[in-house]
Parts: structure tokens; C-alpha cells; sequence
């Protein structure tokens, strides 16, 4: 558990020398708790003092990176059990399993397939992060085929092997890559802990029992390997992988336990099918730091990445836009003008109904504090005043010749006030914003 | 040295709601359903006991609807155009637990349907189905509670859910829930404070804990998700903390919210990056449900039948201990 700022005070030699640049020891011990301050600062700081705050100052979860510097994967580091408490921080890297017994044709199909997994959502590029290659044969085939998919596409790497000397030729040549080592088990951990300091790559470790992890991951740490990320195995009932993943979670976090503050892997596997997905879809919301699937199906792709960015959505901060006027396609003095908030979800919605519209239009997005139309109307952030001043804040009446604005259906009820403060006509437009391309074509 | 497994000790657990009610008991159902009552977080089994399944309500419409995506409409077949047909087809081909009826034909902008003719078709559906009944008003308030009361009475006995009751209005449902012997669904709009207090509001009228089933409003998958799952896990956790007036099932309205979803509802042509668009549907309101289940659902009402089929088989799993 982390310290206060009293309990490190404890630990400070108390001279209030202000060599760390704050006026008392107690000042800095507080900046330390809250970590905005390195203990380095102070000049006087006694070993034992700086063993004991060492091991609080690093985080219960290890943040762990894979990938090369043009594209790093970091994962770990989390701090609470329930989004709520605080928003999940690394979103869990999703990835592939391709086994190298498919042909190099095969392969290069498939990567193409998924190099095209993007999608852009509220704003956000969503893409997946890891190719897995799974040894299914001898050690010539495994390296041909990491060789293979290395030099084509630029993912984060897991390799997927239990035999230590084809390893040690793919992570010679992958050098500076990172890839993970999937996985260590009890009985080859020193060797593959040797090819993890070796190549400074991060080491997956699968386990029969809790208390056989944490003898593993001390050990794996103590060869010179940080970086661990465990296996869970998931070919059990669903149940049991998700207490294991809840309680591996807590282990780290309530007791701190840094033997098991790692992140976690899953592989949910089922060939493509609707319940890979749906047990995927568990793996994200209950703690996976890394999933790996054997489908690679757009539509089954387009919903795992879409939960893993609701699930990772700062709900402290929920996803806004800029506040203003948004010329779309090839807008004139004459083109309409709708309104709505400046909640991502809801400015994308209404953007994406617009452009199928094709009838070029400005969007006026009003500060709602990243509120949704009724939410902000319930809150008095969608008011006809709010909504005056984004007109005039905006440049809209410059922009436009007509006084015609678009509200939204739901908040028809505003028309007259709105009328009356903003002096523009009110036209109201459809609830859902799937009404808008008929409703803008039958505009006249 | 062995670990210590992190075990959290709860002081309270779910109300456990009963839906549908026997001959003995006073109606007609073949089955009853038994819903929540969980001592623990969803699925923690090592934890408290889970003594219910979260359980799928498949949802009819008293008029075919006309703003279904045809791939789900084709889903149902030509069933859909008669409730009791439909309802049916949920019990006997898609394996409901139990049918969500919503009469949205009521609606004065819709049909306007007359009272009785309306409570007609909830009798109707009742004789022909064997398995406990939800029943949905249109959504209207002021229409709602003329054909509402009506709807219980014809019902009586049979111990349904019907819903559903809001802050603004919730006297007139209650009275006639109370009055026949049904439980209420207590509506909120993703909000923890409101949720709880209409609870109170609710059971000051004498309705018991156990006669209350919460909607918190969800979200489908990309569109809001994450406010409702967290704030199911809010609530869950305040319950299990000693919280009565949280502590009742949740009931989830994804096939209402997922098929809202532009994901589920466009066209493959219109977005060949996205996929087919007969799986893209079924996975948003599947993927929508299970997420929503280890948030704490224990009522996911469903459109789909394939959906429903996936959320089941991913549930059979999760209740293996």
C-alpha cells in the first residue's frame, strides 16, 4: 500500500535543510506521497530510508513495454479495482495467434487482413497492437515465419514457444523489438529467464498455482528479468479465469503484493467463433493487459475495440470536443446550421449522420462540459442562453446569412426562449440523429 | 509461502425477485423465475453464494415494429407480426426464460390503442406461454397510466414485472402493483441517487424489497456503455456494503439500446471495413449483454435470438463454479 505523507516524513532525516527546494522536510514528504517529486531531491536521505521509499514509490502493477520506439505498447501500472475509483490507465493490447503451419502465403493474407483492423471512433484511431506466432513445428519454420511476419508489419510481437533455441535465433533477430516471451513455465523458467535478460525482452510466466507464480516471478527477478507478465490459463470455465484475474488484480493491489503486480495475458481462443468474443469481451473489462484471439473478423474486431475504449474511457473525463462551429463539407453562407453539445459520443454521432447526408452543413458545438443533449438540458449546461452565447462566441452569425438553427428533438421544449434570447428562428430536428440525412434533404 | 487469497466479507446481499407464479401459487406459469439474491460480485463464487442465473428476457411487440433493421426482423420471422405468435416462438424455438412484452402500440402516436383491447393481448399472451411475463408500458406517462393499471388487473395472479416507474411517476404503477400482487421496474437515468430514491419513494407506498427491480439506463456497446456498467458496479457494491434501498436485480434493456447502435444497424455495403453486417448485429447486442453481466445484470432483456443464444451459452459457463 502506498504511504502517506506522514509516514514518509518518518523516514526523512527532519533537518529541514530546503536543499530539495521545499521549506520543510514535512512539505517534501507530502510532495512525495502525491509522487510529484523524485526522492533524489533530498541530499541527506539515509539507505534504509531509501529502500523503504523505493519500493513504495514503484507502482503495485509494473508498467511493462513491448515494441520498438515507433510503436510502444506500455500495459500495467493499474491502480483501482473499479473504474470509478480511477479510470484503468494502459488499455489492454489486443492481438493475433498465427501459427507458423500456415503457409508464407497464408500469412501474408492474413497480415494484410488485419494491418486493415482500423477504425476510427469518436475521434479515436482504434487499431489492434500484437501479432502472436505460435511454434507449432521444428525451430527452422518458427524463425522463417517471425522473420516473415517482422518484415512485414510493424505490431508488437509475442512468440509463442517452448523451445529455448528457436527463441534465441527470432529474439537475436528481433533485436530492439521487445517481443514477449510466451511462456515460461516451472520447469524451463532459469533458461528462458537466461533469453528474456539476454535479449531485454519482457517474459510471460504460466503457473499451476498462485503460490507456484510467486516463487516464479521472484525468481524470473531475480535472474535480471523485470519485466514479467503472467499467463492466465484460460481453457477452464469462465468463471475460474475470471476469479483468478479479479484475485491477481487484488493480490497486487490490496495487499501488495509485488510477486504477483504484473499484468496479465489471456488467450481466448475459439477460432473466430461469437463466444471468443464474448469471452474476450470479459478479459477486457475484468483486468487482461494483453488478449490475444485466434479470429480476425472485421465485425468481431470493430466490438472488442470499441468496449476496450468504453471500458478505458476516463469517466472523470468523458471524451469532449472543442467548442465551436464546424464547417462540414463545402459549406456556403447559405448552408444550415445545428446545434448540439460538445460530448464526443454525441458530436461524432451527429458529424457522421451529417456527412451521410452529404448536404454540406455547420455544426455548432455548445460547452456542455462533455454532457450529452438531455443530460446537459437536465443539468442547465444546454440552455437558450448557453446556447445564444455558442452562437456568438462562434462566429456563426458571420458565417451564415440565414438566422436558421437546428435543435435537437429532445429539446424542442427550449424553442421559444431560445427564439426569444438568440434571435434566430428555431427549426426542431429529429431526436435520434439517425433522422438527420432525411431530415437536411428535406430541408428545401 | 502459500498466498493469502484476498476475499471480500459483504454484510448484505441482493433481494431475490420472483417473477411468474404457479397454479398453487395463484396463476398459470409452467415456471417461475427467481431472480438475483446474490451474496457477492458477479461471478465470485469463492465469495457468496449465487443462488440465480441472470436469466434472458426475450422482447415482443403488441404491433410488428417498424424501426427494426430487417436482418433482425428475419431474426423473429413472420411471427412477428402477432404477439402471442411471437411470444411463442421465444418460449418454444429461442428458449426464453421469460417474455418481455411492450406495448408500444399504446403510444398516441403510434395505434392509440384502446385500453381493453390492449390488456386483451397481455391475457392472450399469457394463456398461450408458459413462462413469467414482463409487461412495458409505451413510454408515454400519461397514456401509460391509464393502460397500465388495466394491464396488472388482467394479470392478476400472475406475478409479473411491469415497468415502468420513474421519479416523476411512479404512484399510480405502484398502486396497482401493489394491488395485484406483481413487482415494479424502477426506472433511472444512470444515476445512483435517483435509482435509490424511488426505491424509497416506492417501497413508502408498501411495497415490499423484493417487488423492486432497478433499470439503471444502460448504454449499448460504443454508445454509453461504460457510464451504466459503472454505475451498476456502484450500486452492486452499495448494496453488497448494507444498502437495501440499492439492493435489487438489474434489469438491462440492451436489445432496446444495441439495435439503436449504428454498428449493429448498417448496411455491409455501407461499411465493408466494419464486416457482415447479420454477425455485426448479433455481436453488439451480445457483447452489450455479457459486459453488462459482470457489471451485475440478473434481467437482460433481448432482441435477437441469436444474441440471446450467445449471452445464454456465455452465462451456462459463467455458472459452472
Amino acid at each position: 500500500m502506498a504511504l502517506s505523507g506522514l509516514e514518509i516524513y518518518k523516514l526523512l532525516p527532519k533537518t529541514n535543510c530546503r536543499e530539495c527546494g521545499f521549506p520543510t522536510c514535512l512539505a517534501f514528504a507530502l510532495a512525495l506521497a502525491k509522487k510529484a517529486v523524485a526522492l533524489e531531491k533530498c541530499p541527506s536521505v539515509s539507505p534504509a530510508a531509501k529502500e523503504a521509499l523505493q519500493a513504495q514509490s514503484q507502482p503495485p502493477i509494473r508498467l511493462v513495454l513491448l515494441g520498438d520506439d515507433k510503436n510502444k505498447i506500455e500495459i500495467g501500472n493499474e491502480t483501482a479495482m473499479f473504474r470509478h475509483e480511477e479510470k484503468f490507465h494502459h488499455p489492454a493490447a489486443i492481438g493475433f495467434v498465427i501459427e507458423d503451419s500456415l503457409s508464407n502465403e497464408e500469412i501474408k493474407q492474413r497480415l494484410d487482413k488485419i494491418n486493415k483492423l482500423q477504425f476510427e471512433r469518436v475521434g479515436q484511431l482504434l487499431r489492434t497492437d500484437l501479432i502472436a506466432i505460435s511454434q507449432t513445428n521444428d525451430a527452422e519454420r518458427f524463425v522463417e515465419a517471425v522473420n516473415l511476419v517482422s518484415t512485414l508489419v510493424n505490431f508488437g510481437m509475442v512468440l509463442i514457444s517452448n523451445d529455448a533455441s528457436a527463441l534465441a535465433i527470432v529474439l537475436k533477430s528481433l533485436a530492439g523489438r521487445r517481443p514477449l516471451i510466451y511462456a515460461a513455465t516451472d520447469k524451463n523458467l532459469a533458461e528462458f529467464s537466461r533469453l528474456a535478460k539476454e535479449h531485454n525482452a519482457p517474459l510471460a510466466i504460466s503457473f499451476e498455482s498462485m503460490d507456484s507464480l510467486s516463487e516464479l516471478t521472484k525468481k524470473a527477478n531475480q535472474a535480471g528479468v523485470p519485466d514479467v507478465v503472467i499467463a492466465v490459463n484460460t481453457g477452464r470455465h469462465n468463471s475460474q479465469v475470471i476469479w483468478e484475474l479479479t484475485q491477481l488484480r487484488r493480490q497486487a493491489l490490496k495487499k501488495a503484493n509485488r510477486s504477483l503486480g504484473f499484468p496479465l495475458i489471456t488467450v481466448a481462443s475459439g477460432l473466430g467463433s461469437y463466444d471468443e468474443v464474448v469471452k474476450a469481451g470479459d478479459y477486457i473489462a475484468k483486468y487482461s493487459g494483453i488478449i490475444l484471439l485466434e479470429g480476425f473478423k472485421e465485425w468481431a474486431v470493430l466490438a472488442l475495440l470499441t468496449l476496450r475504449q468504453n471500458i478505458y474511457t476516463d469517466p472523470q473525463k468523458p471524451l469532449q470536443i472543442e467548442a465551436k462551429l464546424y464547417p462540414i463539407g463545402n459549406t456556403t453562407e447559405a448552408s444550415p446550421v445545428l446545434v448540439t453539445t460538445n460530448f464526443s459520443l454525441t458530436y461524432y454521432t451527429v458529424l457522421g449522420e451529417v456527412e451521410a447526408s452529404k448536404v454540406p452543413s455547420n455544426i455548432l458545438s455548445v460547452n456542455t462540459e462533455g454532457m450529452s443533449v438531455l443530460t446537459a438540458w437536465a443539468a442547465e449546461k444546454f440552455t437558450p442562453d448557453k446556447i445564444t452565447e455558442g452562437l456568438k462566441k462562434s462566429g456563426a452569425e458571420e458565417k451564415v446569412k440565414h438566422r436558421n438553427l437546428i435543435i435537437p428533438g429532445y429539446v424542442a421544449v427550449i424553442s421559444g426562449e431560445l427564439e426569444e434570447k438568440s434571435g434566430w428562428k428555431i427549426i426542431v430536428g429529429p431526436k435520434e440523429a439517425a433522422g438527420i440525412p432525411s431530415f437536411l434533404k428535406n430541408l428545401g | 509461502m502459500a498466498i493469502e487469497l484476498v476475499k471480500e466479507k459483504w454484510s448484505n446481499a441482493v433481494a431475490t425477485v420472483v417473477i411468474g407464479a404457479t397454479k398453487e401459487e395463484g396463476g398459470s406459469r409452467a415456471t417461475v423465475v427467481k431472480c438475483a439474491g446474490e451474496e457477492g460480485l458477479p461471478f465470485l463464487f469463492a465469495e457468496g453464494k449465487i443462488p440465480n442465473r441472470p436469466v434472458i428476457a426475450m422482447e415482443i411487440f403488441d404491433l410488428e415494429p417498424d424501426d427494426w433493421p430487417e436482418s433482425l426482423k428475419q431474426a423473429i420471422g413472420s411471427e412477428i407480426k402477432s404477439p402471442v405468435d411471437w411470444a411463442l416462438k421465444c418460449e418454444k424455438e429461442f428458449k426464453a426464460d421469460l417474455i418481455c412484452l411492450r406495448l408500444s402500440g399504446a403510444h398516441p402516436d403510434a395505434q392509440n390503442r384502446p385500453v381493453d383491447e390492449l390488456a386483451k393481448t397481455v391475457k392472450d399472451v399469457l394463456r398461450a406461454t408458459g413462462i413469467p411475463l414482463i409487461v412495458l408500458g409505451c413510454g408515454e406517462d400519461k397514456r401509460d397510466n391509464e393502460v397500465l393499471p388495466q394491464c396488472s388487473q388482467a394479470a392478476k395472479g400472475e406475478r409479473i414485472l411491469i415497468g415502468e416507474a420513474a421519479q416523476e411517476n411512479y404512484k399510480t404503477l405502484t398502486a396497482s402493483v401493489l394491488a395485484d400482487g406483481h413487482s415494479i421496474i424502477a426506472q433511472s437515468p444512470i444515476d445512483i441517487n435517483i435509482a435509490k430514491q424511488l426505491n424509497i419513494l416506492i417501497s413508502d407506498m408498501a411495497l415490499p424489497l423484493e417487488r423492486i427491480v432497478i433499470n439503471p439506463t444502460v448504454g449499448a456497446l460504443g454508445y454509453g456503455l461504460e457510464y451504466a456498467y459503472s454505475i451498476m458496479e456502484r450500486a452492486r457494491l452499495a448494496a453488497l456494503c448494507g444498502d437495501k434501498m440499492l439492493a435489487m436485480p438489474f434489469i438491462c434493456f440492451v436489445g432496446l439500446e444495441a439495435w439503436r447502435a449504428k454498428e449493429a444497424k448498417a448496411l455491409t455495403e455501407e461499411f465493408p471495413a466494419w464486416g457482415s453486417q447479420i454477425e455485426r448485429g448479433i455481436i453488439w447486442e451480445a457483447l452489450t449483454a455479457t459486459t453488462f453481466l459482470q457489471a451485475g445484470a440478473d434481467i437482460l432483456v433481448m432482441r435477437h435470438p441469436k444474441s440471446a443464444e450467445i449471452a445464454r451459452r456465455h452465462i451456462d459457463e459463467l455458472m459452472v463454479v
